[in-house]
């Protein structure tokens, strides 16, 4: 899983029918020490995340594993929202 | 499977109710050499590690594979963990 940060929301009204419900953000990767990288995603939010917050996001096929996205075209998912990282340096 | 050592904890209290109760380290992954290797991720520890250690682990939809039959939303998990060996 990668860390990341909520910086957006994506509204799409015409979307495949398994997604219709989800809700999706976009989501900046973001270093153990909370700086952001280069790369963004659109994640589906599975556990209310909201904008700001450093979140755990799943990608690849293991994205579909989390609750209410089975046999969904999804390949990124938000599965936690980050209270706290600790690193040793 | 990689290499890789753990730098460090994960705690995220709101979570997706297949991670209750997994521990989530984030880990460095390591080249042959123990140099690190690319950027620091965050996996499940199936084996009961702890930081600085150094592991082995698995990317992909195999990393929910040793919570079976629990369905584990993760793309990575740590699987082993590596022996200390003496530098000579």
């Amino acid at each position: 899983m990668i860390l990341g940060r909520v910086v957006g929301t994506v509204v799409a009204t015409r979307k495949d029918e398994r997604l219709m419900g989800a809700k999706l953000l976009v989501v900046r990767a973001v270093d153990p020490h909370g700086k952001d990288e280069a790369s963004h995603m659109v994640a589906v939010d599975t556990v209310d995340a909201g904008l700001k917050d450093r979140v755990l996001v799943v990608t690849g096929s293991s994205a579909r594993m989390a609750s209410g996205l089975k046999d969904t075209p999804v390949d990124a998912a938000i599965v936690g929202v980050v209270d706290s990282v600790e690193v040793k340096d | 499977m990689h290499l890789a050592r753990v730098v460090g904890t994960v705690v995220a209290s709101r979570k997706d109710a297949g991670l209750l109760g997994m521990k989530l380290l984030v880990i460095q992954p390591l080249r042959a050499d123990r140099s690190p290797q690319g950027r620091p991720l965050v996996a499940v520890d199936s084996v009961g590690c702890g930081v600085s250690e150094e592991v082995f682990y698995v990317r992909g939809r195999e990393a929910s594979f040793p919570f079976l039959p629990a369905e584990v939303p993760a793309d990575a998990a740590i699987v082993g963990i590596v022996d200390p060996r003496d530098a000579g």
